[in-house]
């Protein structure tokens, strides 16, 4: 027991312990076992660290311990100006880091009373769900990695390979990309990105159905996962569940048609959802949301209006580099939103999206500084991963390991 | 009825004694009032039938660094059935840094009680497991607070134990 409070903090194993009161702690170490899963453990997705309380191979009890890649990003911004922390948010959940552009560029706007132009809009909603697409590739693929099927984490990296390439010739960046603006976005889009992605979309779809052929029609990975980690449809909203695990309890809420944003009101989409509520179904989900994605691609190419990419406000929308360079105004207006930010009116707001893992959003207060007094990152996966201990309770170890893998956590975006 | 409207005049008849101060900013409907009275608010706007707040989106805290009540712990709320977003507010003052949890009204709050506690030290009373999310369990400060440095405290993180 002492060697035990060594290695654990007290007051983590006292957690650990309160879930099944009958049990005290020299009981424990005759008949149970304490398992420290992570932080570097290749199942976890990242640095979540797992305290599992084993009964034989079975879950009785289950503390997650986050925090590993808290990088203070709330912190960060009350010290930073609006246009400063963009960059920053590519790092937050970087699996889809264009998705984290938009919701912060937007909260900002509503913040600061901007609206960008129809053609940025649409730009930004582009980029959002080829986001979307590119987070549940990786979403999927590792799934199937963590439960055996390793071929489809290939099939699907290639396909999100070509995302990155478009967003490549978008912003010239594939990864962290920072290519939202206050006000619109950094550039056009450039034909050739636009026809990218129109190609993406046409083959998307069969390269899509082959993968789905690879897992669907393999009986070990559909067995494999039938059924486990189940949560209702009530728990899944008391603990807060979000984005496609919460739809796939049977919940149809989705920001896009819930509390709509950018341009999705003119946009015609389905919101898939599943009733069982198990790892099966929130992978069935991710593939249909992929589809729908692609789906909204299509219409937004189809329908993507033309003209300018930036909110013509001259003090709060950054100018071009080359009008700083020719003309006195946009050189001041240029030095002013670089030296002393953009300085919201005092307020306070909160706006979120639909990420690719749930709801996210920022709570921002404005004490009319060019910096925020107060930045609040409301992640979707920290509040995904605090459902887990109800997910794998009663569950095989074995099964710990696709469930975190069902649950989608990404945990620079939970620990921020 | 509009929401705006409804949601305040159901909260003074439900409760006559409360002082509630209503302000709407960008179309977002903020109500602000007394901690006493956090928990049943939270609980009333759960369980009305015509409002059901059921989705707790988040918990945070505002540190205003110099003023009387240097706290304000904010409550995000959706309601699914109307899709309205609410925001409740709630003064905490240094001294008496502390507040009823509401993780017994939306069990999603356990967590975010618990960051709002690891980043401004505002205790959370009858709250079932009220620990650090982020930092050890060693660290003494406080980070989101004001007077806590950008660049950290040397030394204050402790290495870990060989």
């Amino acid at each position: 027991m002492d060697q035990l409070e060594k290695e654990i903090n007290p007051k983590i194993l006292e957690a650990l312990l309160a879930s099944r009161n009958d049990y005290t702690l020299e009981d424990v170490l005759e008949n149970e076992m304490i398992l420290n899963m992570g932080p570097q453990h290749p199942a976890t997705h990242g640095v979540l660290r797992l305290l599992l309380r084993l009964d034989g191979e079975k879950i009785i009890g289950c503390v997650p311990e986050l925090g590993y890649l808290h990088r203070g990003y709330e912190k960060m911004a009350e010290n930073m100006s609006y246009y400063e922390y963009i960059p920053h948010t590519d790092r937050l959940d970087y699996i889809s880091p264009m998705a984290n552009n938009v919701a912060w560029v937007l909260a900002v706007e509503k913040l600061a009373g901007i609206e960008a132009p129809k053609r940025a809009q649409y730009i930004r909603m582009m980029i959002a769900e080829l986001a979307r697409i590119a987070s549940h590739l990786v979403a999927v693929g590792a799934f199937a990695m963590d439960v055996g099927a390793l071929t489809v984490f290939l099939w699907t990296l290639r396909e999100r390979e070509k995302i990155l390439d478009i967003w490549d010739i978008l912003c010239g960046a594939r990864f962290t990309n920072s290519y939202t603006r206050i006000g619109g976005v950094a550039n056009d889009a450039q034909p050739e990105a636009l026809a990218k992605a129109k190609w993406f979309i046409e083959q998307f779809e069969p390269n899509l159905a082959e993968v789905e052929q690879l897992l669907n029609t393999n009986r070990i990975f559909i067995e494999r996962i039938d059924g486990v980690g189940v949560i209702s449809k009530e728990d899944a909203i008391d603990l807060g569940f979000c984005g496609p695990n919460l739809r796939a309890c049977g919940v149809e809420f989705d920001l896009r048609r819930n509390a709509p944003y950018l341009c999705y009101n003119e946009i015609d989409f389905k919101i898939p959802t599943y009733t069982e509520g198990d790892c099966l179904a929130r992978y069935f989900l991710r593939l249909d949301e992929c589809r729908e994605s692609a789906k909204i691609v299509k219409q937004i190419l189809d329908k993507m209006p033309q003209g300018p990419v930036h909110a013509d406000m001259p003090k709060k929308v950054l100018p071009q580099k080359d009008e700083v360079y020719t003309k006195m105004e946009e050189l001041i207006h240029d030095f002013m939103i670089v030296n002393f930010g953009i300085n919201p009116p005092v307020g306070e707001i909160y706006h979120a999206i639909e990420g690719s893992k749930g709801e996210l959003g920022f709570y921002l207060v404005s004490k009319g500084e060019g910096h925020p007094w107060k930045c609040k990152i409301r992640s979707p996966s920290f509040n995904n991963i605090q459902c887990l201990p109800k997910l794998v309770i009663g569950h095989l170890i074995s099964d710990v390991v696709a469930i975190i893998g069902s649950i989608d956590p990404i945990m620079g975006e939970a620990d921020k | 009825m509009d929401l705006k409207t409804l949601i305040p005049q159901k909260l003074k008849e439900k409760f006559p004694s409360a002082e509630f101060e209503v302000s709407d900013y960008r179309d977002e409907l903020t109500i602000k009032f007394d901690k006493k009275d956090i928990v049943e608010v939270c609980s009333f706007l759960k369980s009305d039938s015509e409002l059901e707040f059921i989705l707790c989106s988040d918990i945070t805290a505002v540190d205003w660094a110099t003023r009387k009540n240097r706290f304000t712990v904010v409550y995000n709320i959706f309601s699914n059935k109307h899709n309205f977003r609410l925001r409740l507010k709630s003064d905490v003052d240094e001294s008496d840094c502390k507040i009823d949890s509401v993780s017994s009204v939306w069990h999603a709050a356990n967590w975010q009680e618990r960051e709002t506690y690891d980043m401004y030290g505002i205790k959370f009373n009858n709250h079932p497991d009220l620990r650090r999310m982020y930092m050890p369990e060693e660290f003494e400060y406080h980070p989101l607070r004001k007077e806590f440095p950008l660049m950290g405290i040397p030394g204050s993180l402790p290495l870990p134990k060989k």
